[in-house]
């Protein structure tokens, strides 16, 4: 296979990129591999993986997490156990594991940049919870989720659903701003 | 809910069907969510008591599940270790849910099928992983879609049933950071011999991980590629709607069937005689072989399995290739024979279950067409090998 840049010499760099979600491999020689700024040995891409488990490159980033390195500090100074469940900083660090839902929003100021990393943003935009008997959220929140539910099921029309939907949204509009418990 | 347990007979080997898109080259479809249950501790961190206190809710909120029809549950620590690694081949729980090998069972980690639905579909989920609930669907073939409508379905029961823990900015609480948000991991199980022999497969796995598309092994969690097949599966959960994460992955996986296909394709221009002789050995050795461990039937199922698809031999079945890589497992084939089988014995008894299910197809094939019977007259295994240069003018 010879060169796509110059058409003359034999491609010995083979480099797979994605633009736009399209994969497309390129195939250079070694000169115009240089001249194009890619490096002769393509080194693996950074790993962090999964939950499934295999914590040990999670970890060695949670480890490298608060130690300066020319990087925006990460750490805000280290606060105390998460008052439900005792897990402390170091364990999570350790682990790559929290302890209970009440972690999330105890050391949301230490997760926010950890998920920025992991996943390129902090904020769910996947699947609501309304929920049966939901009493973290209020009232408000739970009427817009039932709204954004209710687009879905408009969308891929699931009139069914829909319908079911515009109910229980109706129900919970009828009913006073300051609710008691449910 | 049904806590009368089932023989775990072919419990849950839907997904083997062979069958559904592109189901050649892709064997397995998944979608799990993770879901965790509002005010516990998450499983990694419960104690026994309150992994229990899990399982019960769990039971309890199981009956009546429209998406989950006849439910029967399977607790870890009340089946004999052989039938947790039995689970464990199938595919249908986590190493963290069966534990080890040898040794107890993590306390209340249960897996949940349900009875029959949709054909070459598994439908479940697992109590008491790292994650309160792991909600899965295990298809055959390449179907995404499918996939993610069946678990989201049973997820909005299952969600009516117990209330989750959510938070308004990060989502669906997962012990794993990694998990959290949508707690998606959509897989595919792909086999990849073209990229392999032609040294591709590197640049396409690195391709894909800066996608945000990862990779491992067959039985995952790290674990080796065996027999060129690959899980690819979304890294990040966080930030895109599971259609968004599902649309990507599809996207990625037909480019990576393109590029197999292409591969496939340069190496039978340049070197068909070479390919022949490469997937009728494997052939020929699967078929006679006395003993067989389980790494190396896993490599010359991948060169039938090349064969099949090249059209380059006219059995086994894609089926069949599907269940030798499951059943001929080993602790399979312990609880076949009744007893734990040391190496040696487990590699004879392996080669034995394969050469049984390569001849029934033989025999299936010319039994199709009478006027031209396959060279071995089935289970004859003192009969010459195919591949001669007799036979192989038979072929095409
Ligand atoms: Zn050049
Ligand atoms: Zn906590």
């Amino acid at each position: 296979m010879t060169c796509e840049n110059c058409g003359e010499r034999e491609a010995e760099i083979h480099l797979t990129q994605i633009v736009d979600d399209e994969m497309t491999t390129v195939h250079l020689c070694s000169r115009c591999a240089e001249e194009q700024g890619y490096a002769e040995s393509s080194e693996p891409a950074a790993e962090v993986t999964s939950g499934e488990g295999e914590n040990v490159p999670l970890t060695d980033f949670l480890a490298q997490m608060g130690k300066g390195g020319g990087e925006e500090s990460m750490l805000p100074a280290p606060s105390e156990p998460c008052p439900y469940c005792g897990t402390t900083i170091e364990d999570f660090r350790k682990t790559g594991r929290l302890g209970c839902p009440q972690c999330y929003p105890h050391y949301e100021a230490q997760l926010r940049p950890l998920l920025r990393r992991l996943h390129g943003s902090t904020q769910h935009v996947g699947k609501l919870y309304v929920g049966s008997d939901s009493e973290e959220e209020d009232r408000h929140t739970r009427l817009s989720a039932l709204r954004r539910k209710l687009d879905r099921a408009v969308e891929t029309e699931d009139f069914e659903k829909a319908a079911e939907l515009r109910d229980r949204i109706e129900e919970m509009e009828g009913e006073p701003e300051t609710e008691p418990v449910e | 809910m049904t806590t009368a347990e089932r023989d775990l007979g072919t419990e849950g080997l839907e997904w083997l069907a062979g069958e559904g898109r592109e189901h050649e080259i892709v064997l397995s479809t998944r979608v799990r969510l993770a879901r965790n249950i509002q005010g516990m501790p998450f499983s990694s961190r419960a104690g026994t008591d309150e992994r229990q206190r899990v399982l019960e809710r769990v039971r309890g909120s199981l009956s009546d599940v429209e998406n989950l029809p006849d439910p029967a549950l399977w607790r870890m620590d009340g089946l004999e270790p052989v039938d947790r690694r039995v689970l464990l081949e199938r595919h249908l729980v986590s190493r963290d849910v069966a534990g080890p090998d040898e040794g107890e069972a993590p306390p209340a980690a249960a897996l949940v099928l349900g009875g029959e639905g949709r054909s070459g579909v598994t439908r479940g989920l697992l109590v008491n992983e790292e994650d309160h609930l792991r909600l899965q669907t295990l298809v055959s073939g390449l179907q995404l879609e499918s996939a993610w409508e069946e678990v989201d379905a049973l997820d909005d029961e299952v969600g009516d049933r117990l209330p989750y823990a959510f938070h308004h900015e990060f989502g669906y609480l997962t012990s794993c950071p990694t998990n959290v948000g949508t707690g998606l991991r959509a897989s595919v199980l792909i086999h990849l011999p073209g990229l392999v022999l032609t040294k591709e497969i590197n640049k396409v796995l690195q391709g894909m991980s800066q996608v945000g598309i990862t990779y491992r092994g067959l039985f995952g969690e790290g674990s080796e590629v065996v027999g060129n097949f690959f899980q690819i599966s979304n890294q990040t959960t966080l930030g895109k709607s599971e259609s968004d994460l599902i649309d990507h992955l599809g996207k990625i996986v037909d480019q990576v069937i393109e590029y197999e296909q292409r591969a496939r394709g340069v190496l039978l221009k340049e070197a068909p005689g070479v390919m022949e002789d490469k997937v009728w050995r494997a052939y020929g050795i699967l078929r006679h072989a006395r003993s067989l461990s389980f790494d190396e039937m896993m490599n010359l199922l991948s060169g039938v399995r090349l064969g099949l698809t090249l059209k380059l031999l006219p059995t086994p079945r894609v089926l069949t290739l599907n269940k030798i890589m499951v059943l001929g497992r080993t602790a399979h084939l312990e609880r076949e024979a009744g007893r734990s089988l040391d190496e040696g014995d487990a590699d004879e008894r392996r080669a034995a279950f394969v050469r049984e299910l390569l001849a029934a197809d033989e025999d299936r094939a010319a039994a199709a067409e009478p006027d031209s019977p396959p060279e071995s007259d089935g289970r004859d295994d003192a009969s010459p090998v195919a591949g001669d240069s007799d036979d192989s003018d038979d072929e095409q």
